[in-house]
């Protein structure tokens, strides 16, 4: 095991006493196989219990851990040390979210984004318990899957420079659930999250930068479902007006 | 809050966009570079050739979507690009740009009935 003594530059904030955020320095000593959330930790424990941060699984599963590394939005526990060359790291909150305090961000704005297209379940009729469960195809399984790996980090809001511009914007993780939902075959509830997809701050606020795929730690292509929902909302939007007679 | 009416120039944007790539870089090569060069002779696109090519129904079709559709796919683009840079007056950006798209449209349409 090789160490390596680390520089990381934190950005601190304390509404209560600070004016506006700072930056602390912290020379950790780091192991190799580290993660930066290990050095994180390391501070914490060793250095200054008094730095804010979220993290729980430290496997790539909660979603807490995000953070802009370096100026890139990214999953504190996913990114490992020897990647990073030099002997400076800095840490800071993920942008376009209010800072709370330290590296805790306010998730409001994002909740309320995501209970708006109704990220569950919606069949058209509700079976009886008795009637045993709804069954899926492999197939039809693999339809949805890769927008079901949502951690719901927001790495990609940090990183949409539409959500910067306008934060009314849905955004990636929100429109990638809600495609997940409208594709799986148990669910009828498209037309309802249409209301929010279709609207100029649901889909077409996205000008395809394709930021959030980049950054997602979890593959699942925010971007790409957005393009998806754009075709088939033009052909929805064909459909109503030039067929009002289709029109529900 | 209602429903987006951008599909109408959203779909166009995409489907000049599908031949922007697949049609465009071809007709530069073609026209731009391997005509004026002389690889298919002196006479490959002369006025006579090409009034007679673009005098078919068919062709007059297949003109007017590429024509068209990369105008209407370049004009959207613009617009976002304006939109990515900042400028929020979307409003006079949009009437510009579709303008623009509309009249030459209207042009291209024009030129290819007169044939
Ligand atoms: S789509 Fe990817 S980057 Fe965005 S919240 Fe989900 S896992 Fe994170
Ligand atoms: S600590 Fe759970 S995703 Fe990083």
């Amino acid at each position: 095991m090789s160490q390596r003594q680390i520089t990381f530059e934190v950005l601190r904030y304390n509404p209560e006493a600070d004016s506006a955020p700072w930056i602390q320095t912290y020379s950790v000593p780091c192991e190799e196989e580290w993660v930066i959330l290990d050095a994180i930790n390391y501070i914490k424990d060793h250095l200054d219990s008094t730095l804010s941060y979220r993290w729980s699984c430290h496997m790539a599963v909660c979603g807490s851990c995000g953070m802009t590394v370096n100026g890139e939005p990214t999953l504190s526990c996913k990114a490992f040390l020897r990647d990073y060359k030099g002997s400076k790291i800095r840490v800071e909150p993920l942008t376009h979210f209010p800072v709370e305090r330290d590296l805790v961000v306010v998730l409001d704005d994002f909740m309320e984004k995501l209970q708006s297209v109704k990220p569950y379940l919606m069949p058209k009729t509700e079976k009886p318990v008795e009637e045993g469960e709804y069954k899926q195809t492999p197939r039809q399984l693999k339809n949805y899957k890769q927008y079901t790996m949502c951690i719901n980090c927001m790495l990609c809001y940090a990183a949409c420079p539409q959500y910067a511009l306008n934060p009314e914007f849905i955004g990636p993780a929100a429109l990638a659930l809600t495609h997940r939902y409208n594709l799986d075959s148990r669910d009828a509830g498209r037309s309802e999250r249409q209301e929010v997809v279709a609207q100029h701050e649901g889909v077409w606020e996205c000008s395809f930068v394709g930021a959030c795929s980049e950054v997602c730690p979890k593959d699942v292509d925010p971007a790409g479902a957005i393009q998806q929902m754009k075709i088939a909302s033009t052909v929805d939007w064909h459909l109503e007006h030039l067929m009002p007679w289709r029109r529900k | 809050m209602a429903k987006s009416n951008k599909p109408i120039v959203w779909g166009l944007f995409a489907a000049g966009g599908t031949v922007s790539a697949f049609v465009i870089p071809v007709m530069i090569l073609i026209t731009g570079l391997l005509v004026p060069l002389g690889v298919f002779g002196s006479e490959a696109m002369s006025y006579d050739r090409m009034t007679a090519f673009a005098g078919n129904w068919l062709v007059k079709v297949i003109l007017f979507g590429v024509l068209t559709l990369t105008l209407w796919h370049a004009a959207h683009r613009l617009r976002v690009t304006a939109h990515d840079f900042g400028l929020r007056n979307d409003g006079p950006i949009a009437i510009a740009v579709y303008g623009l798209a509309g009249l030459f449209t209207a042009v291209a349409l024009f030129a290819l009935l007169s044939i």
